[in-house]
Order: structure tokens, then sequence, then C-alpha cells
């Protein structure tokens, strides 16, 4: 009997699985394509080839031959981490303070600080450029991460999240004799791991994949990142997409690793400030 | 006495260490994100280059009035914004109820599915979109195979095709980002209401519109202005899937920001002035959306 209606709503659901199954399909295709690109000569590809071929090392070897392919790599994935370590600090002891002490003036401060959301990139672009020009932090680190690294989304989610942290932690460590800084160091953050992990991911998505900014304070090709690179690739008049494609695989490999190893995190990351 | 001293400097310790543990993110906001815009307003009533600004009123909010191509610019993104936008967020709170059904098989399979574009950088998926539709692309070949088309269709280089190509790789990056929220919010809703409402005899349809729709609403409202905030400041598609084209049909407002900016002849007042109207924009919408968000609650 069970079996029977178990079986019956399964029937009703096959529309369901048809449709799911289609925009699966059309989601995941044409990163399937991208890493089937990479394998197959320019000529293959624009002959309409779906199937990997073997075209991949010439691919990998015409791309390093023509952009500094390690030296991108190697600054995406320094700025991006660098970005998220700061960021990560600064936002959750940020939040930590908004909740834990909070009072009528730090809810105040909170909601001037949110107002930041509004403000466009492209808004502020040009007098960071100044700003940064004069400061001499073209093409450094420090220039990449500094529009980054205190965003009110992080600050709304670790104050939402340290809403959870119970206060008798804290009113047994004082105590013991913690300071205030100890506290947040050696209880706050041990216990809120789950939500640093979801940061984590998130913040190191947005600076590996950010693009805007770093076109604009990166002028240097030895300080490019990957996806300046790789949009490098189609400036001139022929595009050689197996070659455009094997770029576009080493700028996704990382993201995609966190995104498989991470999902959990990486959702929580996105919808974290909202819970 | 001395004890009643120190009880009070505890407090007044711990008061000082609330401050400071929030000073460095309000200074670096402050200095990220507020004193540029004061400073973007000032340069907005400015001309000229380097150290020889001069102060010149509001000569170029004047100049947007006759700037065909900053208003085809404004054009194209409301244009994005209105067709993208809405049809993003139903295909995403669809999939999200669906996903949300406790019968279903494979539902972790087809949620990553969904959720995968996300993984990519937005100049990936731009360039990947930019070859797929390309005139030797494989759209164009699958069209040619089934016979529908003769030759290549240069879907870039027509004006309306690319519009539709961004709007297509637009959806197809987004929709599993706001699936995300719609599920944590599905999760909110007690299955019973959904198993009442069968009984009640609604069905799928009915159920979709009278119990999910509604429970989300806050959810959908929060979507609703981030995407609209996204698309506003639209920039890595426009450059990287048509580069604007052709002959700037396709171009966003923040892409022709930085051209005024960075690329020709530097012209920071003008860029700013421009700016400045992309952040009232901004602003204004979301004003809009927190107002209707509050008053039907």
């Amino acid at each position: 009997m069970t079996k029977k209606n178990k079986s019956a709503s399964q029937r009703r659901l096959i529309p369901t699985y048809i449709f799911l199954v289609i925009v699966s399909f059309i989601s995941v295709f044409p990163l399937y394509w991208m890493i089937a690109a990479a394998t197959n000569t320019s000529t293959d590809v624009s002959r309409g080839k779906i199937i990997p071929g073997t075209y991949f090392i010439e691919n990998f070897r015409n791309l390093i031959s023509q952009q500094p392919l390690w030296g991108s790599l190697w600054n995406s994935f320094f700025y991006a981490i660098l970005t998220t370590i700061v960021c990560l600090l600064i936002c959750s002891i940020a939040g930590y303070g908004f909740e834990i002490y909070h009072d009528k003036a730090k809810d105040g401060l909170f909601s001037v600080l949110l107002l930041a959301m509004m403000v466009p990139q492209v808004a502020t672009m040009v007098p960071l450029f100044q700003m940064f020009s004069k400061a001499g932090l073209l093409n450094t680190a420090v220039g990449f991460m500094m529009p980054m690294i205190s965003t009110p989304f992080m600050i709304m989610m670790f104050r939402q999240n340290a809403r959870a942290f119970p206060v008798d932690i804290i009113e047994a460590a004082r105590i013991d004799g913690l300071n205030e800084l100890q506290i947040f160091f050696r209880m706050f953050i041990p216990t809120m791991r789950s939500t640093y992990a979801a940061a984590a991911v998130i913040t190191f998505m947005n600076a590996w994949n950010s693009y805007l900014w770093p076109k604009v304070i990166m002028q240097d090709n030895s300080a490019m990142t990957m996806p300046m690179l790789i949009a490098n690739l189609i400036t001139g008049y022929v595009t050689d997409y197996g070659m455009l494609m094997c770029g576009v695989l080493f700028c996704s490999i990382p993201t995609m690793i966190v995104f498989f190893v991470l999902q959990k995190q990486f959702a929580e990351g996105i919808t974290g400030a909202v819970k | 006495m001395i004890s009643k001293k120190k009880g009070m400097s505890l407090v007044a310790k711990q008061r000082a260490a609330g401050w400071a543990f929030l000073a460095p993110a309000t200074i670096l906001i402050a200095i990220m994100s507020f004193y540029p815009m004061i400073r973007a307003f000032i340069l907005s009533l400015q001309t000229g280059t380097g150290a020889n600004m001069k102060i010149v009123g509001f000569s170029n909010y004047a100049r947007i009035l006759s700037d065909k191509v900053f208003q085809q610019s404004i054009i194209n993104t409301f244009l994005y914004l209105i067709i993208q936008v809405p049809i993003m967020l139903i295909l995403a709170i669809l999939l999200a109820q669906l996903l949300n059904n406790k019968d279903l098989r494979l539902k972790g399979v087809f949620r990553t599915c969904v959720f995968l574009p996300c993984a990519t950088s937005l100049v990936s998926y731009a360039l990947i979109f930019r070859c797929l539709f390309a005139q030797d692309g494989l759209i164009n070949n699958v069209l040619i195979k089934l016979h529908i088309l003769n030759t290549g269709y240069n879907f870039l280089g027509n004006s309306t095709s690319a519009k539709i190509v961004i709007i297509l790789a637009l959806i197809w990056r987004w929709t599993g980002y706001n699936m995300v929220f719609y599920l944590a919010g599905l999760q909110n809703i007690e299955y019973s209401v959904y198993e009442a409402a069968k009984i009640d005899g609604a069905n799928g349809w009915k159920t979709f519109w009278k119990i999910t729709v509604p429970l989300l609403k806050p959810t959908i409202i929060m979507t609703f202005i981030m995407s609209i905030n996204g698309t506003l400041q639209l920039f890595d598609e426009s450059v990287n899937l048509t580069k604007g084209g052709p002959a700037n049909s396709t171009i966003t407002m923040s892409h022709y920001i930085y051209n005024t900016c960075f690329m020709n002849v530097p012209n920071f007042g003008y860029a700013s002035a421009m700016a400045f109207i992309v952040f009232i924009m901004v602003a204004v919408l979301a004003l809009i959306n927190m107002k209707v968000g509050d008053t039907r609650d």
C-alpha cells in the first residue's frame, strides 16, 4: 500500500524531474563546455566539437607563452587570502562589538554604516584611485584589499551570529580574569568557527572574482589578477578559443574546488546576514 | 572606596573595549566609502585633469542631458533590470519550491547543479557565453546542424540579440544564487502548512502563489533589492561579453563611466557626475523597496 503510494507520488513528480534535469543541464553544460574546449584546438572548438580532446598541453603552453599565468595565479591567491584574513578579523571583531556591547549610540552608528551598502563601486572608484596613487598603493596587495576588508554585509553577518553567543561565557571569562580582547580571541572565535568558515568562503570568492577595482589599480602586468588575465585574452582580433578556455579553466579551478568542498558554508555565507 | 573605583573603571574599560572593537571597521568604511562619496560629489563639480581641476558648478550634470551614450547606458541597464530580475527571481522561487518537496529524490544533486554557476567568476562566465554565442560558436553550430540557420548568426553583432545574450547569461549566473535564499526561507515554513493546503484541495500552482510567495515575502524583497543593486552596477558582463557593442548598444552605466575615466581622454569630473547619478538611482530604488516592504507587513 505504502509502496504503491510512493510510486504514485514519484509518478506525479515526473514533470518536476524533467524540468529539473533540463535546468541542471543548462546550468552545468557551459562549464562542461569550458573544460572540453580547453582540451581542443581552436578550430575544433569552432567546428562545434564538445568532446574533450588531447590539445590541453598545447593550449596551456600557448597561454603561458603569452600571459604571466603563474604570476597572476600567485597574485590572485595572495590577494584573496590576505583579504579574507584581514576582512574576517576586522568585521568579526566589529560585529562582536556591535552586538555584545550594544547601546543606543552603537546601534545608531551601525545603521549609518549600513548606508555604505548603497554606495556603488563606480562612484568611489575615481576618488579611491586618486587617494591610492597619491599614497603609492597602486599595484600593491594593500591597495587591492583596502576597499574590501570592511563591508557592512560581513559586519552584519557576524553581528547576527554573535546574538547566539552565550553571555554567560563572557561573564565567566571576566571572572576568570580574561580581558575583553582575550575573551574575543579565546572564547568567541573558537565558538563561532562555522560562521568564520562561511564568511571566509564568501570573502575569498568575492576577492578572487573581483574585477573592476583590480582593473583600476593594478596597472602593471606583474600585479595582474586572474580575471584580468583572462579578459586580456580576447583583446586581439582573432580569439584562440582553446587557449582562452584554458585560461578560464585556471581562473575557475580554485573557486570550483572551494564550491565543491565547502558548498554548505558557501550557501550559509551568502544567506548569512539575513537569518 | 577603592573597590568601587575599580568596579567603575572595569565598566569603563568594557565600554572602551566595545568602541575599540568597532573602530577599525568604522574608520575603514568612512575612508573607503563615505569620504570617497563626498570626494566624488566635489569632483563632479569640477573639470580638467590632474592638478588643474577647475570648479565649474553643475555643467557636468548638464552634459549628461546631451550625452547619447550615457542615456543609452541608462536605458540598457534598466532594460536588463526590468526583464532579467523578475524572470530570474520567479525561476529561483519555482526551483526552490520544487527542490523543497520531501518526496523528491536526488535533491542534493539538482541543488548542486543549479547552484554551480555561482562558482564561476563573472569574467569567466562572460567569456564562456561570449564564445558560446560567437558567430562560429557552439549555439550557431547547433542551430546550423538542426537546419534552423544556414550560416552562423552574429548574436553579439546585433543590438537586440546581444542584449538578449547578456540577459540569458545573467539569468544563468544568478538564478541559483537567489534560489539559495529561497531554500533557506522555505525551510522556515512548516511542512504542515502545505499538507493542510493539499487536504483543502489546493493544487501546486495555487499553493505556490497563495502560500510560498506570501510567506517568502521578506526574502523576496531582500533579493529584489540585491538584484537591483547588482544590476545597476553591472560591469564585468558588459566589458567582457559584448565589450559594450555593437556601437555601445549594450553598454552599462558602470562600463561607460569606467571608459570615461580610464580609456581615451580621462575625464574624472564628468565620470564622477555620472557615478553620482548611479548612486542616487541605487539609493532611491533601495528606499522605495524598503518602504514597500514596510507598509505591507
